[in-house]
């Protein structure tokens, strides 16, 4: 809240009066915050048939995704009832009202009388007229209930039907395709979303949502449902049927007017009220999507709030302010799918204009309609960014005319606070939540918020749909001086997108392979720098069980070996701790002699390297060495440089040795961010260095140094110390933790010298050896997991990644083509 | 390509398009001659492999779409035109070589005085008399 609410007075001597709101959701929980806003005497009852506490309604699709869960999206905890000594009673539906005894009766058998009552029962569902179409299995998709029991049912591999290609249709498609599902969307319309869409926007949405992997049938009226006991396959006009195991019925929605008729208000399709928000009936209100206003219904979070701002003022006595209808405004909440519908788009009554602009490559569409120099309605499809000033420009009726050649860029603003700047302070920023710039700026300046998380919790701003999240940044960055965005760098141009928020993505919308995250989300295309990373990304998130792209690998992941200047490879064998055998020693000089290799050498990190070998010889050179790869040529798990340690020095106070061996063991084979060294040594004497490596174990009396972030490289850097422990095991477990942290945590190419000054190591510590044990725990299961699906990459050498891995192509003879 | 141009070349048979992984280069030798062979789905290039800078095998090059990015110093070529296109190979031309795709097989057009195929009996060569030849265009995307 951005002003504390105000405590309700217990009853003098006046009764108070009693308040009875039925209906717990959105509507009637934001009107009741108003309401309390008065400081009336009342005494307030709320029902809810929902057993849940007030929560967001919009975000039902992101708990279907798995983006948040059902605890995130409450919006009042039950100490904000006890607070504001309201009688929450859920779970009991309303049954009746008598209007003349002024009762409710409850499905409990309980009746309640009121002074005043308060309708905010929402809309129902349509089901449309479908045979069968109440067979196990099929879904609507409404409340936090239906969300669960979707959940319960959507599974990998099975298929799913939406009946209905809106808003909540096209949202439920995700959400089940997200969960595993393959679905199928059937409209009966010849156009997606054809409320808030024309046709051309409706093709770009089929377009992004086929490329998702979602079906789209359109035109198609879906008849019968059919199965033997439970829903088996879906039946369409002609008698066309497609297979399905779950359907979802998104077919629109109704006012749920039905307390209405029992309490003879008057009625149209919703029930009516005047601009006061007053039915029929002078001690009944009702509000949110159950009404209607100057004869629209509506079935937004923008119009409740303002209804329940005007009812308020009406209920508490202070009638004044009177509702005068919303613009339409509405957002596709599906991550990468950017949609915005505002206003009326139709260009062609009575005399509107239209700017409109189109890249296909791009999947960008955007149409503007004019009337009279103002702006009448808009459509953004593949780039909404521009949301709010056409939202603003719909609200404030602004004249265009001297802005016609910025309509659809606007000119970049040298200054990049001027745009925030440019906002007048009463311009909504947040749309879910009614939030202007004026409210947001106080929130700072008066409540001393400095965090997205803190603007959040006080304002309620971004805490809808989300959308409105850079704008909150940009507020909290242009007014509060300490603020520090959260790194903005995008990887490259083909997907432009911050690397942290890349990585929510590729988990949230479970993404598993390069090339579906670049048609998604990026050009189609990549480059050589994103798609390393991406690489990377994937097999760090999925701990390896993803798809792997070789493609999408530089030529040194391709084939296991370090490209040099003349196109031949170096080669590498783990040596673990650098500690070799006679018998690989032998087995390494018969490979030098059987492939002329031109020079042998150590190196720097106590291995030995074979260099210019031929491309073609690589496998078999594996198979003459049978040793494991040593990693040289990747962003993995190099080595752990190790000293003799106790076992043959006469300083070495810890088993230095056998202590790197475990290390290497342990982490060898895994890919990190960038190139990884480590070092062990078995006293602070650091004849392997370990203090300049990225991960360094410093043997010392009794005890362990975990040292991270050192370097000897292009940079040179003494490593922090993380912390020390007493034996050898919790050393081996703070630098995995502090490894599977690096790895999920880092921007791809970061080093852990870079990584560890850029976050600091007191919050690195914190994160890691200093977290609590669940937090370790977590750390430490994903790595066992990528561990389990890691393997040494040499062995390709038999199990190829794709048969043509390391096939030569040459001209080919008259007989092999003639077959 | 002009007429004359046309009568100077030879399709050469060089793999077939399954063995040709998608998004990634192969390299294939003919006479003394390497070419850089990329497989990208709808369609297949050739262009010569080594990077004029320091002799980069571009077939072991990654890819950015059209574009293939040399493995040692990250110069950039148009598989189409050849042309380069960062600021590290701009003023540079590579040649290109066209491509057809007939039953599976995937042929090269090289000029005659370069096609020296010695060491490869009986190489399959198309001398553009239709022996393996047919007008329609086959789409290599798998």
């Amino acid at each position: 809240m951005s002003s504390p609410l105000p405590k309700r007075e217990s009853p003098g001597n006046a009764p108070a009066t009693k308040l009875v709101v039925v209906g717990n959701g959105m509507a009637g929980v934001a009107c009741v915050e108003q309401i309390l806003r008065h400081a009336p005497k009342f005494e307030i009852t709320i029902f809810g048939d929902e057993t849940h506490l007030n929560y967001n309604r919009i975000l039902l699709s992101s708990v279907l995704a798995g983006e948040k869960s059902p605890d995130d999206i409450v919006l009042n905890g039950r100490d904000w009832y006890e607070q504001n000594k309201i009688d929450l009673k859920l779970g009991v539906r309303i049954i009746d009202v008598n209007p003349i005894a002024k009762t409710v009766t409850g499905d409990d058998g309980s009746t309640t009388s009121f002074d005043k009552l308060l309708l905010a029962t929402g809309s129902i569902p349509i089901i449309p007229s479908i045979e069968d179409v109440m067979k196990d299995g099929v879904f609507v998709f409404r409340n936090l209930d239906d969300t669960r029991s979707l959940l319960q049912r959507a599974r990998p591999g099975i298929k799913a039907v939406v009946i209905g290609g809106g808003l909540l249709g096209l949202e439920a498609a995700r959400g089940l395709q997200v969960q595993g599902c393959e679905v199928t969307v059937v409209h009966l319309m010849d156009t997606l979303m054809e409320r808030q869409l024309d046709p051309a926007g409706g093709n770009y949405l089929a377009t992004k949502m086929n490329s998702l992997g979602i079906t789209v049938l359109l035109d198609l009226s879906t008849t019968a449902v059919l199965g033997n006991g439970k829903v088996e396959r879906v039946q369409f006009k002609g008698g066309g049927s497609i297979p399905a195991d779950l359907v979802v019925v998104a077919a629109g929605i109704r006012p749920n007017v039905e307390l209405g008729h029992k309490a003879r208000l008057e009625i149209k399709r919703g029930i009516v009220v005047n601009d006061y928000m007053e039915t029929s009936h002078p001690d009944i209100f009702a509000v949110g999507e159950c009404v209607q206003h100057n004869n629209i219904c509506y079935g937004l979070v923008a119009p409740l709030l303002e209804q329940g701002k005007v009812l308020a003022a009406t209920i508490t006595g202070n009638k004044g302010p009177t509702y005068q209808g919303t613009i339409p405004a509405s957002k596709l909440k599906i991550m990468g799918v950017d949609v915005f519908s505002a206003g009326d788009f139709n260009e062609k009554a009575d005399g509107k204009e239209m700017v409109r602009y189109e890249d296909p490559s791009q999947g960008i569409y955007k149409k503007l309609t004019l009337k009279n120099g103002k702006l009448a309605g808009a459509i953004l499809v593949g780039d909404t960014s521009d949301s709010h000033r056409y939202m603003e420009w719909l609200r404030s009726e602004t004249d265009l005319t001297s802005m016609r050649r910025q309509l659809l860029f606007p000119e970049p603003s040298a200054d990049m606070g001027l745009d925030v700047a440019q906002m007048p302070d009463g311009e909504t920023v947040c749309g879910c939540m009614g939030v202007t710039k004026g409210t947001i700026i106080r929130a700072i300046h008066d409540k001393g918020v400095s965090t997205l998380a803190q603007l959040k919790e006080c304002t309620r701003a971004s805490s809808g749909c989300g959308s409105c999240t850079s704008l909150c940044q940009q507020l909290l960055k242009a007014v509060v001086p300490e603020f520090e965005e959260e790194s903005k760098k995008v990887i490259c141009k083909c997907i432009p997108f911050a690397e942290g928020n890349l990585r929510e993505i590729l988990r949230s919308q479970q993404l598993k392979s390069v090339q579906q995250v670049l048609e998604i989300y990026g050009n189609g295309l990549g480059c050589e720098i994103c798609k390393p990373a991406l690489s990377y990304m994937l097999d760090m998130l999925w701990c390896g069980d993803h798809e792997e792209d070789r493609s999408a690998r530089f030529i040194n992941d391709r084939v296991h070996a370090n490209i040099q200047k003349d196109g031949t490879f170096s080669v590498i064998p783990r040596m673990r701790g650098g500690v070799t055998s006679s018998a690989e020693l032998r087995r390494i000089a018969d490979v030098a002699d059987k492939y002329h290799v031109p020079m042998v050498k150590v190196t720097g990190s106590q291995r030995i390297d074979l260099l210019g070998i031929k491309k073609a010889d690589l496998p078999q050179v594996w198979a003459d060495l049978g040793m494991p790869s040593g990693q040289a040529y990747t962003k993995g798990v190099r080595m752990v440089k190790t000293c003799v340690g106790t076992e043959f020095c006469r300083f070495g106070v810890q088993d230095s040795t056998n202590a790197g061996i475990e290390l290497e063991r342990r982490f060898e084979n895994l890919f990190t961010p960038h190139k990884l060294k480590m070092g062990v040594v078995g006293c602070p004497r650091n004849c392997a260095e370990a203090t300049v490596k990225d991960i360094g174990l410093v043997g010392q009396e009794g005890s362990w140094q975990v040292v991270v972030g050192g370097a000897a490289g292009k940079k040179v850097r003494k490593a922090d110390l993380l912390v020390t422990v007493e034996s050898t095991e919790h050393a081996l477990e703070a630098a995995a933790v502090f490894f599977q942290y690096y790895r999920e945590n880092a921007n791809y190419l970061e080093r852990t010298y870079d990584f560890v000054e850029r976050v600091g190591i007191e919050k690195v510590r914190k994160d890691t050896v200093y977290a609590t044990a669940a937090a370790k725990q977590d750390l430490l299961t994903r790595l066992r997991k990528s561990k389990e699906h890691s393997y040494d990459a040499w062995l390709e050498r038999e199990t190829l990644n794709h048969p043509t891995q390391f096939l030569q192509i040459r001209p080919m003879k008259k007989e092999e083509v003639l077959i | 390509m002009n007429h004359a141009a046309e009568e100077n070349r030879v399709w050469i048979a060089i793999a077939r398009a399954q063995d040709l992984p998608l998004r990634e280069g192969r390299v294939v030798a003919i006479g003394d001659r390497e070419i850089a062979v990329f497989n990208l789905g709808e369609r297949i290039f050739a262009i010569a492999n080594h990077c004029p800078h320091k002799n980069g095998p571009l077939a072991d090059g990654m890819l950015s779409g059209g574009v293939v990015v040399c493995p040692l110093h990250a110069r950039k070529f148009d598989l189409e035109t050849g042309k380069g296109t960062n600021a590290l190979s701009a003023e540079q031309c590579l040649e290109t070589f066209p491509s057809r795709l007939n039953g599976g097989i995937v042929f090269l057009a090289i000029s005659k005085q370069s096609a020296t195929t010695d060491g490869i009996p009986n190489p399959c060569l198309d001398h553009g008399d239709g022996e393996f030849w047919n007008t329609q265009s086959e789409n290599v995307n798998r």
